[in-house]
C-alpha cells in the first residue's frame, strides 16, 4: 500500500465555478481498510464540494476519534481541519461556529463517537439547531479499536464478538427527529447517487442537518449477519425516493406527479420523488411513524427523512451581529474608560 | 462587661436562608461602607434554596484590615436553628441581639454577654399583611435597629434602599417603613447606642465595593471576551451571569440591536470547555467558569489545547474539595490539579488575584495572554474573593490599549511567506504561528490535532520529532516566564532570614498578620506571587531566605510543592502553614501556626 498521493493532474482537467479542480478538494491518501464505506463518503463530500464550488477555506471539518474521525485528513487539504477528543466534536464545533458564522461546518463522527461517549454533545447540538452538517459514518462497531459492537448495533446482529447483540440499538436519526432536528437523513456509503445530493441539501440547510451514513466496516463487520453489512445494507434498504438537488442560480421547474419542491433559504431547490404515500418529508409525525415501520418490517429506510426549512438557527436565535465575532475589533468590544468610571461609581 | 469600639468590631446575622436577608445584610455593610469605613463581608451560606442556617459576617475595620477574624462582637439572631452556637459563639462582652417576640428561654443566659431583644416578628405582624412580605421586613426591621443600636447613618440606608428599587419604586415606602420601625422601637425602649458603634470615617478615598466575579466579568468585557461556554457550578456561576448582564448593556449593535457576544450555556463542563477551544482555535477571545469540579471534567480538553497550541481562558473560582467537597466554602484546593491538569506532560500558566481589581485586570489580561501564549491560561479566584463584596481600588482602563491575538498570519502575511508550518519555531521563542480558518483560499490550512505531529502539523510516530515537538513546548515555557506578572514585595530589600509567601485571598490577613509581627518587632521579609510559572525573582527570594513560610488554604500544602516540583528548593525550609476549614485565613491563624512551628526565635503575643 502506498502513502503517496500521485500529483500529477490532466492539464486539461474540468473546473467548477470558481476555478478549482476536483482533486483540489481531495485530502491525503486514506489509511483506511480496502473497502471501507467511510473512504466512498470521503468521495461523496469532495464531490458535494467540488459541484457546489465552495471556497475550500470557507469550509472548517471537524471530527472527533475513531476510523470514521481521521476521514478529515482524507478529503478538502485546503480547508482547516480539527480532530478533537472523542465524542466531543460537537461542542467544538459549536465554538468555532459561535466566533465565525461565516464559515461552514462539517463535523464528521463515528457510531461509538456519537451514540456512546458523545451522546451528551450530540443531543445539545440538535436541540440548539447549530449551523453544521453533522454526518455519522455508522458501522455499528468500534473499528479502530478492533471492532467491539457499538450502541448502533441492531438487537441480534452479529459483530465480531460472533455473539448476537444483546442490547437494543439507538437509531440516530429517529433520536434526532424526536429531539426536534431540523433536517434528518440516512444514507448508505454505497449509494453516491441519493449521498451527494443530501450533503449539498445539508449544507444548503441553515441549521442542524443530519445524515446517518450506513458504512460498512469491510475488516469487523461486514459478516452476512451483521445488519451493517454491505451484503445486508444493499438487500434491506429502501429509498424514500430520490432526491436532486438544484443550485440557487439553477432555475428549473418541475411539475409533475409525485414530486414534492422543497425551496432552501440559499434559494437552493429540492426535489424529492416519494416511494412512499403515507408519508411527508415536511411533517415530522408522519416521518416518525415511517420510520418506526420501516424498523417493524425490517427495512434500512433512507433518503430525506425530514425536513424543516423555517427553523432558527443558534446565531438567529441568540440574536448575534451579522459580522463574525471573530473580525470585532476594539471599537466594537471594549466600553471604554469613561464608561469604567461610570460603572466603579455604581459600586460605592 | 460591655465591648466598648468603635469602628472596629464582627457582626454576625444568623439567618434562615430563602428569607431574603442576604440583600438587607449587603445593604447593612454597604451602609457602613458609605460612612467611609473599611468593610468587609461574608456570606457564608448552605448548598441550599430554602431553610437551612446561613450566616452573614461582617468586619469592621478603621485600620483597612479586610480578612477574616474570629470572635463575633455582635450577633444578630434570627435562626432557632443555630441559636446554640450563635450564643456560644459571641465574644465575652459582645451583644447578643434576637428577635423577642418570643421570650428567650433562661437556659439560653449567658451572664457575660449582653442581651438586646427587640419583637422584630411582632412589629412586621402589626404593620405587614402578607406572611411573604411580614419575613422580608422583618430584615429591614432589624437593619433599621442597627442603625439606632451602632448609629448608621439612616439616610444612607435610605439612599441604599432607594438605589436598590430604583426600578420598582412603589417598594421604596414600605421598606421606609420598616427600616423606622426598627429604628423608632430601639429608641422609644432601649437604651442606645450600645457599646460597639460606628463613626464616620474618610479611609476609604476613592474606593470600590464589589464581587471578585463581578469584576471578572467586567474584564471579559473590557478584555474583548466574544464567545463564552459554560455550566452553572458554585461559585462561578455569577461570572457568566454577569458576563452576559453587562454584555446586554455594553454589547449590543446600536443600529441592528444584535449582538457582539455569544454565551452560550453548555450540557456540562466538557462541552463548556470545547465549545472555547473551537472558539479560540477559530480567532475570538473566549472563555470559561467554573470550579474544581467543572475542570476535572474539563481535563481531557486542556490537554488537547495544551498539546494542539489552543488559547483556552479559564476562571476558576475554587471552592471546597474533594469531591462535591464544600461546594460553598472556600478554599485554595486546586493549585497541583490545575498546574499539571490533563494526561501527560502537561503545565500551565495560573494567575493568582487577591482582590476583584486584579479580577478585572487579569481577566482581561488573561485573555492576551492566553492568546500570545497559545495554551490554556488559568485564573485561579475562590469562592471567598468571587462571591463576597470586597473594598478594593476602581476599575482602569487604557483606552489606547490593543487586544494581543499573539502571532496571527494574515492572508497577505500568507502570500508573502515562501514557507509556513504551524508549529514551527521562527522566533526561537518557542511560539509559532497560527492560521484562522477562512483566511487565504490555498494557504494557512492544517489540521488541527491531539495526536502528535511535526511542524508542519503533519501527523507522526516518530518519536524523535515528537521529542522536538514537545521540547519546544517547554522552551515556550520559559517565554512564559517573562509575560506573567512577576511576585509583589513588601519590602525594599531583604531584612531578614526569614520569609512569608502567600498568594490571592490568603494576602488579607498576611498583610495583617505582616504588620502584628513588625508590631511585635519581628522582622520577616514577604512575597506574594501572582503568577505561576514562576520567575527569576521568585526563585531569588527563596535562595536568599532560610526558612521560608508558605501560607495557603488547602490541606496537603499544594503551592509548597509546587515550588519544590518546579524550583527544586530544599523542602526544609519551607514550611507550610495551612488553613482548610473552609473559611476564609484569619491573621490570629496565620500567627499561631507560626508561633507552633517554633522556628521564629521570637515570640508573638497571641492573637
Amino acid at each position: 500500500m502506498t502513502f503517496v498521493k500521485p500529483t500529477f493532474r490532466h492539464p486539461k482537467q474540468a473546473t467548477n465555478k470558481i476555478g478549482f479542480v476536483k482533486s483540489d478538494y481531495e485530502g491525503t491518501i486514506s489509511t483506511l481498510c480496502a473497502g471501507c464505506g467511510h473512504d466512498s463518503i470521503s468521495a461523496s463530500i469532495v464531490q458535494a464540494c467540488y459541484d457546489m464550488s465552495i471556497e475550500p477555506h470557507k469550509l472548517a471539518k471537524i471530527s472527533g476519534i475513531g476510523c470514521s474521525s481521521k476521514t478529515p485528513t482524507y478529503f478538502l487539504s485546503n480547508s482547516h481541519g480539527f480532530n478533537s477528543v472523542h465524542g466531543r466534536m460537537p461542542s467544538v464545533t459549536t465554538g468555532a461556529n459561535m466566533a465565525n458564522k461565516d464559515l461552514i461546518y462539517l463535523g464528521v463522527s463515528g457510531d461509538g463517537d456519537t451514540a456512546s461517549i458523545g451522546m451528551g454533545q450530540f443531543v445539545h447540538a440538535v436541540r440548539r439547531n447549530l449551523n453544521m452538517v453533522y454526518i455519522v459514518m455508522n458501522n455499528g462497531c468500534y473499528g479502530l479499536t478492533k471492532g467491539q459492537d457499538s450502541a448502533t448495533a441492531d438487537f441480534g446482529s452479529i459483530g465480531k464478538s460472533k455473539i448476537p447483540t444483546p442490547f437494543q440499538a439507538i437509531d440516530l436519526a429517529a433520536l434526532c427527529l424526536e429531539l426536534g432536528g431540523t433536517f434528518v437523513a440516512r444514507s448508505f456509503s454505497g449509494d453516491k447517487n441519493q449521498l451527494i445530493p443530501l450533503i449539498k441539501a445539508g449544507i444548503s440547510h441553515p441549521g442542524f442537518a443530519f445524515i446517518d451514513c450506513i458504512s460498512p466496516c469491510v475488516t469487523f463487520n461486514n459478516n452476512t449477519n451483521s445488519t451493517k453489512s454491505y451484503t445486508f445494507v444493499r438487500d434491506h434498504h429502501e429509498a424514500t425516493g430520490t432526491l436532486d438537488y438544484i443550485p440557487p442560480e439553477k432555475e428549473i421547474s418541475i411539475d409533475y406527479e409525485g414530486i414534492t419542491q422543497v425551496k432552501l433559504h440559499d434559494g437552493s431547490m429540492l426535489n424529492l420523488s416519494k416511494l412512499s404515500p403515507n408519508w411527508n418529508p415536511k411533517d415530522r409525525f408522519s416521518t416518525v411513524k415511517r420510520l418506526a415501520e420501516a424498523k417493524e418490517n425490517g427495512q434500512i429506510l433512507t433518503g430525506l427523512l425530514y425536513i424543516d426549512t423555517e427553523s432558527q438557527d443558534l446565531h438567529t436565535i441568540n440574536n448575534t451581529v451579522d459580522i463574525p465575532l471573530n473580525q470585532l475589533k476594539e471599537k466594537d468590544l471594549c466600553p471604554g474608560s469613561k464608561t469604567l468610571e461610570k460603572i466603579n461609581e455604581g459600586f460605592r | 462587661m460591655k465591648i466598648n469600639v468603635v469602628n472596629d468590631f464582627v457582626i454576625r446575622f444568623a439567618n434562615v436562608n430563602g428569607s431574603g436577608s442576604a440583600s438587607t445584610n449587603n445593604m447593612f455593610a454597604k451602609s457602613i461602607f458609605r460612612m467611609g469605613i473599611p468593610v468587609s463581608p461574608k456570606n457564608i451560606f448552605p448548598s441550599n434554596i430554602q431553610g437551612l442556617p446561613t450566616w452573614f459576617e461582617v468586619r469592621v475595620n478603621e485600620n483597612g484590615y479586610l480578612g477574616r477574624r474570629d470572635g463575633v462582637d455582635i450577633m444578630v439572631s434570627l435562626n432557632p436553628q443555630s441559636l446554640v452556637p450563635d450564643i456560644e459563639s459571641v465574644n465575652q462582652g459582645g451583644y447578643f441581639i434576637y428577635d423577642s417576640t418570643k421570650k428567650l428561654h433562661s437556659q439560653y443566659i449567658r451572664p457575660d454577654i449582653n442581651y438586646v431583644g427587640i419583637p422584630m416578628m411582632q412589629l412586621a405582624m402589626d404593620n405587614f399583611k402578607i406572611p411573604r412580605l411580614q419575613q422580608l421586613f422583618k430584615n429591614v426591621i432589624y437593619l433599621g435597629a442597627l442603625c439606632a443600636l451602632i448609629n448608621i447613618d439612616i439616610d444612607i440606608v435610605k439612599g441604599i434602599i432607594a438605589e436598590q428599587f430604583e426600578k420598582k419604586q412603589k417598594l421604596i415606602p414600605s421598606n421606609y417603613l420598616a427600616l423606622d420601625l426598627g429604628f423608632n422601637w430601639v429608641k422609644e425602649n432601649l437604651e442606645y447606642p450600645l457599646g460597639i458603634t460606628v463613626n464616620t470615617s474618610d479611609k476609604l478615598g476613592n474606593k470600590i465595593l464589589v464581587e471578585g466575579n463581578d469584576a471578572s466579568a467586567l474584564g471579559a468585557v473590557y478584555g474583548g471576551a466574544t464567545v463564552i461556554g459554560w455550566y452553572p457550578i458554585t461559585p462561578s456561576t455569577s461570572i457568566a451571569g454577569g458576563f452576559e448582564n453587562y454584555c446586554k448593556k455594553y454589547r449590543v449593535d446600536k443600529d441592528s440591536g444584535k449582538n457582539k457576544y455569544a454565551v452560550v450555556q453548555a450540557e456540562d463542563e466538557l462541552a463548556a470547555m470545547g465549545m472555547v477551544i473551537g472558539a479560540s482555535w477559530n480567532g475570538a477571545r473566549a472563555f470559561t467558569t467554573t470550579s474544581g469540579p467543572g475542570v476535572s471534567l474539563m481535563s481531557e480538553f486542556i490537554g488537547l489545547a495544551y498539546f494542539a497550541e489552543i488559547p483556552v481562558v479559564l476562571i476558576n473560582v475554587q471552592r471546597g474539595g474533594p469531591s462535591t467537597g464544600m461546594p460553598t466554602r472556600t478554599q485554595q484546593p486546586d493549585i497541583l490539579s490545575t498546574a499539571y491538569c490533563s494526561h501527560g506532560d502537561t503545565k500551565h500558566p495560573m494567575l493568582f488575584p487577591s482582590n476583584p481589581t486584579e479580577c478585572f485586570e487579569m481577566t482581561a489580561e488573561s485573555l492576551d495572554l492566553a492568546n500570545i501564549l497559545q495554551t490554556p491560561v488559568f485564573l485561579m479566584s475562590d469562592l471567598d474573593l468571587g462571591m463576597n463584596y470586597h473594598v478594593t481600588e476602581p476599575f482602569k482602563w487604557d483606552d489606547n490599549k490593543k487586544y494581543n491575538m499573539g502571532k496571527i498570519l494574515s492572508a497577505e502575511d500568507l502570500d508573502k511567506l515562501e514557507e509556513w508550518g504551524r508549529y514551527l519555531d521562527v522566533d526561537k521563542d518557542g511560539i509559532c504561528y497560527r492560521t484562522i480558518p477562512g483566511t487565504h483560499p490555498s494557504k494557512g490550512s492544517f489540521f488541527t490535532r491531539g495526536t502528535s505531529r511535526d511542524e508542519y502539523a503533519k501527523y507522526t510516530e516518530d518519536g524523535s520529532v515528537y521529542v522536538r515537538v514537545v521540547d519546544r513546548i517547554l522552551k515556550k515555557w520559559d517565554t512564559t516566564k517573562k509575560h506573567v506578572p512577576g511576585p509583589e514585595f513588601y519590602q525594599k530589600e531583604y531584612n531578614s532570614q526569614y520569609g512569608l509567601i502567600f498568594f490571592g485571598t490568603t494576602t488579607y490577613s498576611a498583610l495583617e498578620a505582616m504588620d502584628i509581627m513588625e508590631a511585635e518587632g519581628i522582622e520577616i521579609d514577604s512575597m506574594r506571587i501572582k503568577s505561576f510559572p514562576f520567575n527569576e525573582q521568585v526563585e531569588d527570594f527563596l535562595t536568599k531566605h532560610d526558612y521560608i513560610f508558605v501560607i495557603e488554604q488547602n490541606r496537603d500544602a499544594q503551592f509548597r510543592s509546587l515550588i519544590i516540583n518546579e524550583l527544586d528548593i530544599n523542602p526544609s525550609k519551607l514550611i507550610p502553614i495551612l488553613n482548610y476549614d473552609g473559611m476564609p485565613i484569619t491573621a490570629a491563624t496565620i500567627i499561631n501556626l507560626i508561633e507552633k512551628t517554633n522556628i521564629l526565635p521570637f515570640k508573638v503575643e497571641q492573637v
